[in-house]
């Protein structure tokens, strides 16, 4: 990680004394430079790190706080705020978007891991006017209800079902060899079940899902 | 303009109209497209017109006390930190006042001060907000905040709270105690009782949008983009606590993320945001974490309940006692309605309901999807189970013996007036033959797959129907658009649906050419999502906008150039007081209990329901599988845990918060028995969004039971409270 913009400046004490957020401190990754002072006088900076990010085929250069999320850059700088912040945990998958072909929790990864990597969010996944079919299928199936988790939901059912095709088993997966899983209704709520939906639109995102795949085999 | 009361005839005059023709269809989501494109705007989401600061909140780490010091020093001077507000540099608010408000009403609106003064109230309060340009500056500077606290003893544990207190009333203004005839003599002769106490746990409501704001003020006025299910509350809060008049605050909510009563009032996170922005001369947005919520955005209160009934040896009630004790707050009021539908549900001569509070150094309990049914249903329906059981009767004719009836008349047990319409029985029968409820064994145990116990069991469902105040305005512009106009909000209930389909059957228009506009306090202002009244309120006001509309367009030759508008409005009307007005329904579960480990499974529910006119079956079935679903959750796995030391609500996230996921919802079917209770309002509607999970737990729960014969009265039914007494 390069070290410029040695501009913060924050002292030890505040960080091992201050209150519990301190604790939120340390686990995000913030670097500590302790070389750089005496006993309680640390200073540590913030590093920021000239970034291009290719999201829905669009690339753009950005000159990043290190810390921050690949979720929080979607929303606060690029305004894809498609992508939604449930948890900021990796608890709920309301941020999940594709890197590469693969669903990820966009709040568990930070931004200026992401150099070349192809990143789809909600808002690439219609071709113009037209909708996906997981997103066609989520309006006919009533897949959801307040929203706030549909995205989220959609690039991870369209992760999903790559992975599937791919013949990557699941916990329900009855013949870990086969070389074609069914997509089962149990199937798909297995692989659903990092995509929390309060609203409990659960049944009908299992419909949208398997209607949208028996879609795409037709 | 002079409100309008309803009349039956105006009921029946409509009905004997054109007809409804839209409304009852499966329409499609209207706001689908821009729900599934990520194009909706939440509140945090918002496009202001200056560059928005971020805020970040730090919350206490004692749970009751007050700040002795607070050093904001390294926060301050850290990089792009713009304002660190603490109660030592917030500017002035009006005092929050007593724990009670001079009217149930008032709870809603009263001023809500933050960062008021140095007293620690509970665990998780904001103690400060820092603002900076961007989120990660704002919250690495709040990490740095140096407090030191003195510490007092706070009550955190329920089971030590000796002194009990009876609340003047209870949530919604119902009275605390009522009796009936001799309850304690009845019971005590009564020749089969079950006297029980079951306990409920503390719930969160989690919605998947967190809590959050923004504030942008122009000269004295403020406009606060939210989520909220109810926007005047919002605003008349704001106005109260910062001072300022009601009209110079506008509040803009289009879309909510959920809210299940947890986005009623307005929380720290508008407060902080308007404070900070003021201060600022900037907009500044605030969200709570996920982890903020548990202590911030509201929660359910605990509760211990002693359900007795004493029946004679047919199974006819002779007593029915309801006693609640749950927590609130010591310096709010909350009492969870938790044994009033207990007062309508079943006929008993001799009854008693009672409501008494532990105080907690907690924050306020708030109203949680289906506030005292959820809860009360819970222990009163598994006590019915109970019933049953020791008289060897089948659970549905228990309750087909109980129905509460004089001369064929249905009358409310408590009020002695009629049902507005009471479709229980039929619920249950039509229920229980698609359910196949004749392959249940009635004896505990008795059915087995390998190592997994099959159980069934079912529930009854109550839930008072509503309706508020409100207002709405139609303009339908020269080229035929009608733009229907009211601040009421979609919370995922299909607001923004139904009312299109009620201004297409009355305009006779097609639905394309209506557009729904929501969710902006300069609009008419409505009652809002909450206590499922809102398709009843703001769909009886958009009824009476376009009714009055359509009338002005009979005398003209078409639309006048500058185009036609008109205003409507409900209010409660007479039947109201007439009436008991209520929506009922049946709940059935299937379970699997593994023999090895205890985990239960919910393989299938069914649910049928008696709520009046089905606006739109679509929308309508996912707010009551919905509502299922959460039963599924509180029968087997919500519980928010207060640490008794800190007075924390420990597991305060969603990896150890568990609601149901995917996988744990089976098959769920729904089944709505055809009704027009033409009491409710002029669609003959009832409210549908909590019923789903009225009695839907004791469904599971009563499963559970059969499956296995051992009876958990202490919810959530988890593991270890059953593997210990499972057979080998």
């Amino acid at each position: 990680m390069s070290e410029q913009d040695d501009n913060a400046l924050l002292t030890r004490r505040a960080l091992l004394e201050g209150s519990a957020a301190s604790a939120l401190l340390l686990t995000t990754g913030m670097p500590l430079r302790s070389e750089a002072a005496a006993a309680d006088e640390v200073s540590f900076a913030v590093h920021t790190n000239v970034v291009t990010l290719r999201i829905n085929a669009h690339d753009s250069t950005l000159n990043l706080d290190s810390r921050t999320t690949l979720l929080d850059v979607l929303r606060h700088q690029l305004g894809l705020t498609g992508v939604k912040k449930g948890c900021d945990h990796g608890q709920c998958g309301a941020c999940t978007v594709l890197v590469n072909g693969r669903r990820i929790n966009a709040c568990l990864t930070l931004a200026v891991m992401h150099e070349n990597d192809e990143i789809t969010t909600i808002e690439g996944l219609a071709s113009g006017e037209r909708l996906h079919p997981l997103q066609s299928a989520f309006i006919a199936h009533d897949g959801f209800q307040c929203g706030y988790c549909t995205p989220g939901q959609i690039c991870s059912a369209a992760g999903m079902l790559e992975e599937a095709r791919r013949g990557w088993p699941s916990h329900a997966t009855h013949n870990l060899c086969a070389a074609n899983i069914p997509l089962t209704d149990e199937e798909i709520r297995e692989r659903m079940s990092g995509n929390l939906c309060r609203c409990a639109a659960y049944p009908n995102i299992v419909k949208a899902i398997a209607a949208a795949a028996h879609e795409a085999r037709q | 303009m002079a409100e309008r009361n309803m009349t039956s005839n105006d009921q029946i005059a409509s009905k004997n109209g054109p007809g409804f023709q839209q409304i009852g269809q499966p329409l499609d989501r209207i706001d689908g497209r821009a729900k599934v494109t990520g194009a909706a705007r939440y509140g945090y989401e918002h496009i202001v017109s200056d560059k928005c600061a971020f805020g970040y909140i730090l919350g206490a780490s004692i749970g009751r006390g007050r700040i002795v010091a607070i050093d904001a020093q390294a926060a301050t001077k850290s990089p792009g930190v713009l304002l660190v507000m603490t109660h030592k540099n917030a500017p002035a608010q009006a005092r929050f006042g007593e724990p009670t408000t001079a009217t149930p009403r008032e709870v809603f609106t009263r001023p809500r001060p933050v960062l008021g003064d140095a007293h620690i109230r509970y665990f998780d309060q904001p103690i400060a907000l820092v603002v900076g340009e961007t989120f990660e500056a704002a919250r690495a500077a709040a990490g740095s905040i140096d407090v030191r606290y003195e510490r007092l003893q706070g009550d955190f544990e329920p089971e030590l709270c000796a002194a009990t207190y009876r609340p003047e009333r209870t949530n919604a203004g119902f009275a605390t105690d009522t009796s009936a005839g001799g309850f304690a003599k009845a019971f005590a002769q009564a020749p089969v009782k079950v006297d029980a106490t079951y306990t409920t746990a503390f719930e969160s409501h989690n919605p998947m949008e967190p809590h959050a704001a923004i504030a942008q003020w122009e000269g004295d006025r403020v406009t606060i983009y939210t989520g909220t299910q109810t926007l005047a509350n919002v605003r008349a809060c704001v106005a109260g606590t910062l001072q300022i008049p009601l009209d110079s605050v506008r509040v803009v909510s289009p879309f909510i993320g959920g809210g299940f009563g947890s986005k009623l009032i307005a929380h720290a996170d508008i407060m902080l945001a308007a404070l900070a922005a003021r201060v600022l001369q900037r907009p500044v947005k605030v969200a709570m974490t996920r982890q903020q919520m548990f202590a911030n955005a509201g929660h359910r209160p605990l509760s211990i309940q002693q359900v007795r009934l004493g029946a004679d040896r047919d199974g006819k009630l002779i007593a029915i006692g309801h006693e609640v004790c749950s927590s609130t707050a010591r310096f709010e009021e909350f009492t969870e309605q938790t044994g009033v539908f207990t007062r309508s549900l079943y006929a008993a001569d001799h009854r008693v309901t009672r409501h008494r509070l532990m105080r907690l150094d907690t924050n306020r309990g708030e109203w949680m999807r289906a506030p005292g049914e959820a809860p009360g249903m819970l222990a009163v329906e598994s006590a019915m189970d109970e019933l049953a059981h020791a008289l060897q009767l089948d659970p549905i004719e228990l309750r087909i013996r109980n129905e509460p009836n004089l001369d064929g008349t249905s009358l409310d047990p408590d009020r002695g007036i009629p049902f507005s319409s009471r479709n229980l029985i039929e619920c249950m029968r039509r229920g229980a033959r698609l359910f196949g409820w004749e392959r249940r064994s009635a004896r505990p145990g008795a059915i087995r797959e390998g190592r997994k116990l099959i159980g069934h069991g079912m529930a009854a469902a109550i839930r008072p129907n509503y309706i508020g105040p409100s207002r709405a305005r139609v303009v339908l512009e020269p080229r035929g658009t009608l733009r229907v106009q009211l601040d009421m909000t979609d919370i995922g209930t299909g607001t923004y649906t139904i009312l299109t389909q009620i201004a297409a059957d009355v305009m006779q228009m097609p639905p394309a050419s209506i557009k729904v506009e929501l969710g902006d306090s300069q609009l008419p202002t409505t009652a809002g999502s909450g206590g499922s009244w809102g398709a009843a309120s703001a769909g009886s006001a958009v009824h009476d906008a376009c009714t009055k509309l359509k009338r002005q367009l009979l005398d003209l030759p078409g639309i006048p150039p500058g185009g036609l508008q008109a205003e409507g409005s409900v209010t409660r009307s007479a039947e109201y007081d007439r009436y008991s007005q209520h929506a009922f329904g049946a709940h059935f579960a299937e379970v699997a209990v593994d023999l090895d480990t205890a985990e239960i499974r919910v393989r299938r529910m069914l649910g049928a329901f008696a709520a009046g006119r089905i606006l739109n079956p679509k929308t309508a079935r996912s707010q009551i599988v919905g509502g299922m679903i959460w039963g599924i959750g509180a029968a087997l796995m919500e519980q928010t845990l207060l640490d008794p030391l800190h007075g924390a609500f420990i597991n305060h996230d969603l990896a150890e918060y568990h609601i149901p996921v995917n996988a744990d919802v089976g098959q769920i079917d729904t089944v709505f028995i055809e009704e027009v209770d033409e009491r409710a309002n002029v669609f003959g509607s009832k409210g549908i969004g909590e019923l789903g999970i009225c009695g839907a737990g004791a469904a599971v729960a009563n499963a559970v039971f059969n499956a296995t014969g051992i009876r958990v009265r202490e919810f959530p039914i988890t593991l270890e409270k059953l593997l210990p007494f499972l057979p080998g």
